[in-house]
């Protein structure tokens, strides 16, 4: 067998490279892809906390009429920051984060192609967060102007100066992850492990990290422009000095639409591994897959003006824009027809893992389904700013990107620990999360549609039915991610069950080959690749 | 059989229901002659997504059902399928050409602001609107234009810690808490009205859904649009670009009424904006040399 004879040479290096003994030494100084993975993950699970109190905070603030907690200033912070520390703290270094842990693993590399970069691009984010959080505790206030940060609202805070130089940091971050991302595919494969053969997380990951050096760029020099335009006299977007604020919207959107898909492309990756796994088949249309994230990645470059139908673009401008962005239900299409595809005639099981990818495909699609809606201009006059969006969004960043890094945390937790999370508590925290998070966006469609505005901390009595109800499936969503984080801490550091080499039935690929835990060093020497191991080994269409 | 007939109401209520209602669960049809085309479009994509929604959902849930380990499903190997992949392309996009259609109709018909018959100059302030009649009937207006806030009692209620009841902020029966104004914008009813719109400070969005659409106030930027609305009524709306600290509580309300009683009004609003103007001649000019 030729991957216990790689076994046995993980454990020779493991006896001579094992992991520093000094805690310093080990996490603060590490270049090894799985203990910066980790790193990642347990700070984006830290900031998934965080920015789930702000929305706490929110919830309650809407569950009935009238103002009963917060100041609207502080409203407005909360919504500010909980979209911040989401985006940038919690799903992208999750995301980085798996990246880390899994690539080396699945393309047969001894670890990332650039360590010390790897350990920079990681430390830089809690400093980041740090500036960011530390202005909530200032006299001025944190950012309130929403993450969008659109002038001249933003230039009124005080707190911009911290906010760019913050968002500066996460970018350095997200441009030197994503460099090692492509390098590392790029370059150390193991023999044998073609561009066409790699596991469909690690492609969505390369299309994504191309993503990433595109538009971060992009967005520094926006925020760089708000900079300047409130300390330094400039007047990019001051009309009276010959501005335009438009002109910020158009930069920022030119980041923001790609940036959508650099959080949702990998989750259609995790999805690819995770659903013919349990369906002990092969995924269906693996170049179609492939091809369709690469589509959806070039369309993301020419929608971003649908963020703007109501800021009274020519006509020309919303229907080029308009067309545009209803082209992504093609390749969306497919790739939700490929996983039902992929399910039909399968073999399935149905553990916690597959749980939250079968909610992913059935929710994820409910936010196309309104996203298609609000690419009709004419519609989007309506739903523009409304809770129709934020019913939207959440529907595909919190059962899409979030739905994904929790299956793929339960998916791979075996690999990473060594232990199995218990199975009980596991179906429980779906059960709990997939009803929550339905009580609790469901109704902001209706919300929307009836005319409330998103961003505001009262509303008309009309709204508050929903609002309630939607307030009370917050808590619970809130509530029932503390059983996630009690599965997780209790399979670290608890659980009696060990999980063997390979976790799943049904599993292939080539992190299933090394033993569990996956030692401190894996694939020091290339592994021979045998096509039958490889979930994607066989393709020939 | 009340409860389908009040989800039926809720979801198809249309023009009896140009304000937010409780349990609201559909757009408004709104009250002029452009609003139904979002409210159509809206029903006709919902309708779509229902449809391949059920087609999707439920393959899904047929294959989980039949394909289950536990009842003996041995799993295929087949991992490609032509036909049914062009099918797949080919059908959404077919989908997509037809919805493109009707949205293109309904933006080149909002685009068109020609033929109006009056002008109306909105623009956005932290935290109310500005309101200028600029024109009616080709003829300039003069010195007619307010400002238009929230009004005192949604603004007392809505204080942190007043103690207050949002419930008993109502006219004629209908809850307007944060929907309500001291001045609210007066238009004609079966009128082009052609809207100017821009803010004075930052980034404002002047929304009233029984019209149809919203438009952002952008200071330096003049964005037009138009209505025309069918029915007399009070149509509320609010400000839908996060504007501050207030952006909740500059609503929008808008009274229209029939052509005689606007001309009427506008009539009244010039002649005290003359008397105005006449007052404060008086009191600045010199007096007369032959009194002093």
């Amino acid at each position: 067998m030729a991957h216990a004879a790689h076994d046995q040479h993980d454990l020779h290096d493991h006896e001579h490279h094992g992991p520093p003994k000094n805690f310093i030494e080990r996490w603060v100084f590490s270049t090894n892809h799985k203990d910066i993975g980790t790193l990642y993950l347990v700070f984006a699970l830290t900031m998934f906390f965080i920015g789930g109190s702000f929305a706490m905070v929110i919830r309650a603030e809407l569950f009935k009429p009238g103002l009963q907690l917060v100041q609207p200033y502080f409203f407005n912070e909360m919504t500010t920051l909980h979209a911040l520390v989401m985006i940038f703290g919690a799903i992208m270094p999750a995301f980085v984060g798996l990246a880390n842990w899994m690539i080396p693993l699945m393309v047969g590399a001894p670890d990332m192609a650039l360590p010390r970069m790897n350990n920079l691009s990681f430390w830089l984010m809690p400093f980041a967060f740090c500036v960011l959080l530390s202005t909530l505790f200032m006299p001025g206030g944190g950012p309130a102007g929403g993450w969008t940060m659109y002038p001249p609202l933003s230039l009124q805070g005080e707190s911009i100066a911290y906010t760019v130089f913050a968002v500066h940091l996460m970018g350095i971050s997200s441009i030197m992850g994503a460099i090692n991302i492509i390098a590392t595919i790029l370059n150390m494969r193991a023999p044998g492990m073609d561009l066409l053969k790699m596991p469909v997380f690690v492609w969505s990951w390369l299309i994504t990290a191309f993503l990433l050096i595109a538009v971060m760029p992009v967005l520094a020099g926006a925020v760089t422009m708000l900079l300047t335009d409130k300390y330094f006299g400039t007047n990019f977007f001051n009309a009276a000095g010959g501005g335009d604020p438009v002109l910020y919207q158009h930069i920022f959107w030119f980041f923001g639409h790609p940036e959508v898909y650099i959080m949702i492309l990998p989750a259609f990756g995790i999805v690819s591994e995770i659903i013919p796994t349990f369906a002990r088949k092969p995924i269906f249309g693996y170049k179609a897959m492939v091809f369709a994230i690469a589509s959806i990645a070039f369309l993301s470059f020419i929608v971003w003006a649908h963020h703007m139908f109501a800021v009274g673009l020519p006509m020309g401008a919303e229907i080029f824009f308009m067309y545009a962005t209803m082209l992504i239900a093609v390749p969306t299409g497919v790739k939700v027809f490929n996983w039902v595809t992929t399910m039909w005639g399968g073999s399935m099981t149905f553990e916690t893992p597959m749980l939250f990818s079968i909610a992913f495909v059935i929710l994820f699609t409910i936010g196309g389904f309104s996203g298609l809606m609000l690419a009709l201009a004419p519609a989007d006059f309506q739903y523009h700013d409304t809770y129709f969006v934020v019913a939207h969004f959440h529907y595909v960043l919190v059962t899409g990107a979030a739905f994904a890094i929790i299956a793929a945390a339960y998916y791979w937790i075996p690999k990473w620990s060594g232990n199995m999370y218990n199975e009980t508590w596991g179906k429980i925290h779906f059960w709990s999360s997939v009803i929550s998070v339905n009580v609790l966006f469901f109704p902001q469609h209706f919300l929307g549609l009836a005319g409330m505005p998103r961003r505001i901390p009262d509303y008309n009595v009309a709204f508050a039915n929903f609002n309630m109800i939607s307030s009370i499936g917050g808590f619970w969503f809130g509530a029932s991610q503390l059983i996630f984080l009690g599965v997780v801490i209790h399979t670290v550091f608890f659980a009696k069950k060990k999980s063997p080499d390979r976790s799943w039935e049904g599993a292939k690929g080539l992190e299933w080959t090394v033993p569990s835990p996956a030692p401190f060093h894996t694939f020091a020497v290339p592994p021979v690749i045998n096509d039958d191991e490889l979930a994607h080994g066989h393709v020939d269409h | 059989m009340k409860a389908v007939a009040t989800t039926a109401l809720a979801l198809f209520g249309g023009a009896v229901w140009a304000n937010p209602q409780p349990d609201q669960l559909n757009l408004t049809k709104g009250v002029t002659t452009w609003s139904g085309e979002p409210y159509f479009l809206n029903n006709v994509a919902f309708g779509v997504c229902v449809v391949i929604g059920i087609v999707v959902f439920g393959a899904m849930f047929i294959s989980m059902f039949k394909f289950r380990k536990s009842r003996g499903a041995v799993a295929e190997k087949w991992t490609h399928n032509t036909k049914l992949e062009a099918l797949w392309t080919g059908v959404p996009i077919i989908i997509l050409i037809v919805l493109a259609k009707l949205a293109t109709t309904g933006l080149v018909s909002f685009a068109d602001t020609t033929g109006s018959e009056m002008t109306i100059k909105v623009t956005g302030y932290q935290w109310k609107w500005r309101y200028d009649y600029v024109d009616y009937q080709g003829k300039a207006v003069e010195k007619v234009g307010f400002m238009s806030k929230l009004d005192g009692r949604s603004d007392r209620t809505r204080q942190l810690g007043s103690g207050m009841d949002p419930g008993k902020v109502t006219v004629d029966g209908y809850n307007t808490y944060l929907l309500d104004v001291d001045h609210p914008l007066v238009l004609p009813i079966n009128t082009k009205v052609r809207f100017v719109i821009t803010g004075a400070d930052v980034i404002h969005s002047w929304w009233v859904p029984a019209l149809g659409w919203k438009m952002d106030a952008i200071p330096g930027v003049i964005n037009s649009a138009w209505t025309n609305i069918k029915e007399p009524g009070v149509y509320r709306g609010q400000c839908a670009e996060l504007c501050g600290q207030d952006h909740g509580f500059m609503p929008i309300v808008v009274k229209a009424v029939p052509k005689a009683e606007f001309e009427q009004w506008l009539a009244t609003q010039q002649d005290e904006a003359k008397l105005l103007k006449a007052s404060q001649t008086a009191q600045t000019a010199p007096a007369p040399k032959g009194q002093g």
